[in-house]
């Protein structure tokens, strides 16, 4: 009040430390980029992202989607890179849910011997480093399984060997792009299914087996118009010739340890996250739905789920980005990630910090899109009228 | 009321009544029992033959392993490889010091997990230690030679790597964290940009940050080492999730506490460090430490920017053309021993946790 300009007055104070900390930073930065200008004049490494556009020169292993040879560009590499680290994240994402979600349900199970073991695999997979067990199964896959010329064969030309699995495939036929069609078409059909119960039941308080329904409308379809032309099975089997499989389709020792790996460590932490979720939920909860006479199926359905949920998904979209984020420990075991990828750029080419950059970049836009998914299906499932 | 205290005491259920509760209550119950004791009788035998009965414990020759691969473990390779694995490249007639190092750095540990030890002088303590440790590491002094850090490795360095870099990362957070809940808007963002894109991004990127980018950040004529730079990566990488950690330590104390404070005149550094950090620490200890579980079991990583902690040296071991193909040996021992680290530190967390919630409940029910 009695002077304008004192430093008694906290709202002066914050506006001067403010000052002082973008001042800080603003010299920190520019010390740091004279320096890098000077080191890379001085290596004589021109800076940009030019060098995307020249020949990568080195092959990749493995792609998804995209064909690559060591002729393209380093931009194609990196992409074959970021497509390789998606098709981990993806499937990795999908199978260590599920596998998480029985083991945590397992651990909460009236059965002591499943409940124990559940939590065992929890606490032994926890406390061991990720990369240790990556390495751990890859010398499993690599040292303890046989050769191709005696592979393993758990199933009809399924073969498990140190060179990967090899597995058969449908042969392409007319009828493939229609039985995608048709599957499509039934899953629209059980989504307007779905849509048109609840407004019905909204309505007129009719329940209708949607789900049962919409499922035979889904998986029906293509099954339908499959047997209708025929049932054509024609299988590409792999053959063993020399000393691999051909024909058929192979996962490779590293994609399959890498998956391995991320599925069994991430899964131990969705189990915990699983328990938890439905320990939340207040035993009252499940005694209020009987005693309104729903049963059991309607109880966890209508009642249970949708309370667990809203504690479990905010903690399973970490994960699932630690497993996107933890799959560049791809690096360690030779699958091509685009940790991997550019890693053997900057080697090549000298361009750290812009391969570095593009890692970074890469990481954050997955890290921001799950995010984003997530937090949309987290408002969904959220209790209306609250911050969530 | 006096009814119910006079009651009897539950009886304890007989061996029968807790099989029949506990394994045999339904007909899926007793199905999943039956077949995990199938599967266990199935899969127990070959293993224990493997892993103990048909090991090769101690081999002058790896020949012998050679010769029982596949059907037994060669233990033999742990035996022979223990001193180069727990301790690197330290010199052999000197491994002692190490030895006693690693001991004390333990001791320090324990000592810190007791509730009772929790007052200023355990700081001085661990500053004792760590001055102890240094010297026995280094030598050069009271007529130990002079090892120079290059040659540091193994256990030692996993336990070093993970100690400094927490020693470091901690207050750096609690700044952090300070700064994400700050009302000052240009605080509040510089804190967050940094969490949050440390956060984003793999550790791997951050390491390889550090050992290709570092070195083009400063001046001419200026190197740092490459554990160093390990070091102030992993620090960058800790310090950010271990913000987050209290921040929402300090987000689940209750909002009066700093209004109490204010109103008695306190100021922002003064309602910090004496009312706010103290709770908030507290109530975040449980997290933390799993927040360090989870940095321990990261320091791992190093192996890929060549740094010879204790999985470096187990791959270094290997690479030895006597002993490859026993790679599977080596890792159940590494995560042997990560195992032992982690467990003992999540059973203190689990213990301390459930010991806290009891304090608060007791505390719940006086005050009321």
């Amino acid at each position: 009040m009695t002077k304008p300009w004192s430093l008694n007055d906290a709202r002066v104070r914050a506006v001067a430390y403010q000052l002082l900390l973008a001042a800080a930073a603003g010299i920190v930065a520019w010390y740091l980029v004279t320096n890098t200008t000077r080191n890379l004049e001085e290596r004589k490494i021109a800076s940009g992202f030019s060098f995307l556009a020249r020949e990568a020169g080195f092959e990749i292993s493995e792609t998804t989607f995209l064909s690559y040879n060591a002729a393209d560009t380093y931009l194609r590499a990196i992409a074959a890179g970021l497509l390789n680290t998606l098709r981990v994240a993806v499937i990795g994402i999908i199978i260590a849910t599920a596998l998480g979600a029985l083991i945590g349900l397992a651990r909460l199970s009236r059965n002591w011997l499943l409940a124990k073991l559940a939590a065992g695999y929890v606490e032994l997979v926890r406390n061991v480093p990720l990369l240790v067990q990556l390495f751990f199964w890859y010398a499993v896959i690599s040292e303890h399984l046989p050769g191709p010329d005696n592979a393993l064969s758990p199933l009809e030309s399924v073969f498990l060997s140190n060179r990967g699995i090899a597995y058969p495939v449908p042969r392409p036929h007319f009828i493939h792009p229609w039985l995608g069609a048709a599957l499509a078409t039934g899953v629209a059909l059980a989504w307007a299914l779905a849509r048109w119960t609840r407004l019905r039941q909204a309505v007129t308080g009719k329940p209708f087996p949607a789900f049962t329904a919409g499922a035979a409308l889904a998986l029906g379809l293509p099954l339908a118009l499959y047997l209708g032309a025929g049932a054509p099975l024609a299988l590409d089997r792999p053959v063993l010739s020399g000393f691999n499989f051909s024909g058929g389709a192979a996962l490779s020792p590293e994609f399959a340890t890498l998956v391995l790996g991320l599925v069994i460590y991430t899964a131990a932490f969705i189990a915990e996250i699983v328990r938890a979720g439905v320990l939340a939920v207040d035993r009252g909860q499940f005694e209020a739905a009987h005693s309104l006479g729903l049963s059991r199926r309607h109880a966890i359905g209508l009642v249970i789920l949708p309370q667990a949920l809203r504690a479990i998904v905010p903690p399973l979209t970490s994960q699932y980005l630690n497993l996107t984020k933890n799959s560049s420990l791809a690096v360690a075991i030779g699958y091509p990630d685009i940790v991997s990828i550019a890693n053997t750029t900057i080697n090549q080419t000298g361009q750290a910090i812009e391969g570095i950059a593009i890692i970074m970049l890469v990481y954050l836009t997955i890290s921001l899109a799950i995010s984003a998914l997530m937090n949309w299906y987290n408002r969904r499932i959220a209790l209306r009228g609250t911050k969530a | 009321m006096n009814g119910i205290l006079a009651g009897r005491a539950p009886r304890r259920p007989s061996a029968l009544e807790w099989l029949r509760a506990n394994l045999f209550s339904s007909v899926p119950n007793t199905a999943a029992t039956l077949l995990i004791l199938y599967l266990g009788w199935k899969l127990a035998p070959p293993f224990i033959d493997w892993a103990f009965t048909g090991a090769v414990w101690s081999a002058v020759d790896p020949l012998i392993c050679r010769d029982r691969q596949g059907q037994g473990a060669c233990w033999a390779f742990v035996v022979e490889k223990h001193r180069f694995i727990l301790f690197g490249a330290y010199p052999y007639d000197q491994h002692w010091r190490p030895a006693v190092a690693i001991a004390l750095l333990i001791t320090l540990y324990a000592v810190s997990a007791l509730r009772a030890m929790w007052r200023p002088r355990l700081a001085l303590a661990w500053l004792a230690g760590l001055g102890a440790i240094g010297m026995l590491m280094w030598g050069g002094v009271f007529g130990l030679p002079f090892v120079e850090n290059e040659r540091w490795g193994g256990l030692m360095l996993t336990l070093l790597l993970s100690t400094f870099g927490i020693a470091f990362a901690f207050p750096l957070s609690i700044l952090l964290a300070l700064g994400r809940s700050s009302h000052m808007p240009v605080i509040r963002l510089v804190s967050t940009a940094y969490i949050e894109l440390i956060r984003g991004v793999p550790l791997i990127s951050v390491l390889f940050m550090a050992s290709v980018m570092l070195p083009l950040f400063l001046p001419a004529g200026v190197s740092i080492d490459k554990l160093l730079r390990a070091e102030i990566a992993m620090i960058m990488f800790a310090a950010a999730y271990l913000a987050e950690v209290v921040r929402g330590g300090l987000q689940a104390l209750a909002h009066g506490q700093d209004e109490a404070a204010r109103a008695l005149g306190l100021s922002y550094w003064q309602r910090t460090l004496l009312v706010i950090l103290p709770q908030a620490l507290r109530i975040a200890i449980p997290p933390l430490v799993n927040t360090f579980i989870g940095f321990f079991k990261d320091t791992s990583l190093v192996v890929i920017i060549g740094l010879f902690d204790l999985l470096t040296t187990v791959k270094v071991a290997l690479s030895e053309p006597a002993w490859t193909g026993f790679s599977v040996e080596a890792y159940l021992f590494a995560s042997l021993v990560y195992f032992l680290f982690c467990y003992a530190m999540s059973r203190y967390s689990q213990g301390l946790e459930r010991e806290l919630a009891r304090g608060s409940a007791a505390r719940t029910l006086r005050e009321n």
